[in-house]
């Protein structure tokens, strides 16, 4: 397959086609950050986090490293000021939603966000989308979805697959940047699907 | 709800996953909500999975999970309303159905809802039941309005 030539941080690339600005970046130890971004996923974009400057000589292009394909001679870079700054002020708005997520917190060190900018709303789910789209997409079990949207969209299990399938998987957990998946399981299942007290006992 | 009814709609639609939308639609205007065994009978049929459902049906406020009533009662809150003294009427509407904006009265007859702006200012205050406008509408009148809906 025919190779794209481009330069990420002055460095040269030759990028499969096809391939993302992140993984173009990665495969040659450019590390850019990301929140929504995972490897066995398909490109989703929701966080913006990842976002690049595209030199397009006289002006800068802004786009979303992990769904933007790579083109012949791109010149990328993958930190400046404004970046920085655009990072800066999407990690304050998720902080204000999850102020306590170790993820962000680490995020917010090296960009200088600060996580009292915003009011505080703790809604814990950044939307991220990493549970809803692992279970569809790798586990293939569609047990927990989205509802709603705008400020009220949150995540909901969808009782009769989750009771069957989650407690034997739960692979979900350790990809949500906050603790909200397992809370909100923790809690859909006690009210919804509450296991048989007898079930839990047998286990002991 | 019967699944026959369920499966007209969605042959009409050719049944693909790409004409969910088109599928729900359909099912709410002939039922005025989404029950929850039509949406199961959907999924089995378009092969869409229940959290795809549940996104799209709690994304448009053109569906609802729950019942509605026979009749729609819309309240026009915008500016121009606003000021020609739509809160009273809401007032009056809550007093007479017993219902807020948002709430189907407990003998399925009404389902109240506020609207921003109808589009026909000049009418103010103005109240959509079921399609039919009523314009320059007083609280006195409210009631008499409501009578002509059973
Ligand atoms: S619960 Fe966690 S993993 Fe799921 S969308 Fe919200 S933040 Fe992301
Ligand atoms: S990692 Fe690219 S948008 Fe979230």
């Amino acid at each position: 397959m025919s190779k794209v030539h481009l330069t990420i941080d002055g460095k040269k690339v030759a990028a499969k086609e096809g391939m993302t600005i992140l993984e173009a970046a990665q495969s040659v130890s450019v590390s850019i950050p990301t929140l929504c971004h995972q490897a066995k996923l398909a490109p989703y974009g929701g966080c913006r986090l990842c976002m690049v400057e595209l030199d397009m000589g006289d002006w800068t292009r802004f786009v979303v490293s992990c769904v933007y394909t790579v083109e012949k001679d791109l010149v990328v870079t993958t930190r400046s000021e404004k970046l920085d700054s655009v990072r800066r002020n999407i990690l304050e708005l998720l902080l204000a939603h999850a102020p306590d997520s170790p993820k962000l917190a680490e995020l917010a060190e090296e960009y200088g966000a600060d996580r009292n900018r915003y009011e505080q709303d703790a809604s814990f789910c950044i939307h991220c989308g990493l549970c809803v789209r692992y279970c569809a997409e790798v586990v293939g079990k569609h047990a927990v979805g989205f509802i709603d949207r705008g400020i009220r969209k949150e995540i909901s299990f969808i009782p009769e697959i989750a009771a069957k399938e989650c407690n034997e998987c739960k692979e979900c957990f350790p990809l949500c940047p906050t603790s909200y998946l397992q809370a909100a399981f923790v809690l859909a299942e006690s009210l919804v699907f509450p296991k048989e007290v007898s079930e839990s006992a047998s286990k002991k | 709800m019967n699944t026959k009814n369920i499966d007209r709609i969605i042959d009409k639609h050719q049944g693909t996953a790409d004409s969910l939308i088109q599928v729900l639609l359909g099912i709410q205007s002939e039922y005025q909500w989404l029950p929850k065994a039509a949406l199961e009978r959907v999924g089995e049929r378009l092969q869409v999975p229940m959290s795809r459902i549940q996104h799209i049906a709690t994304f448009y406020k053109a569906f609802s999970l729950v019942p509605k009533g026979r009749h729609q009662v819309h309240i026009c809150m915008g500016t121009a309303c606003h000021v020609r003294g739509a809160p009273r009427i809401l007032d009056m509407m809550r007093d007479l159905t017993g219902i807020s904006p948002g709430e189907t009265d407990q003998e399925l007859k009404f389902s109240l809802e506020t609207v921003n702006c109808i589009g026909c200012c000049a009418l103010g205050p103005v109240v959509e039941i079921d399609g039919k406008v009523h314009g320059k509408i007083s609280t006195a009148e409210t009631a008499d309005i409501l009578e002509q809906y059973k």
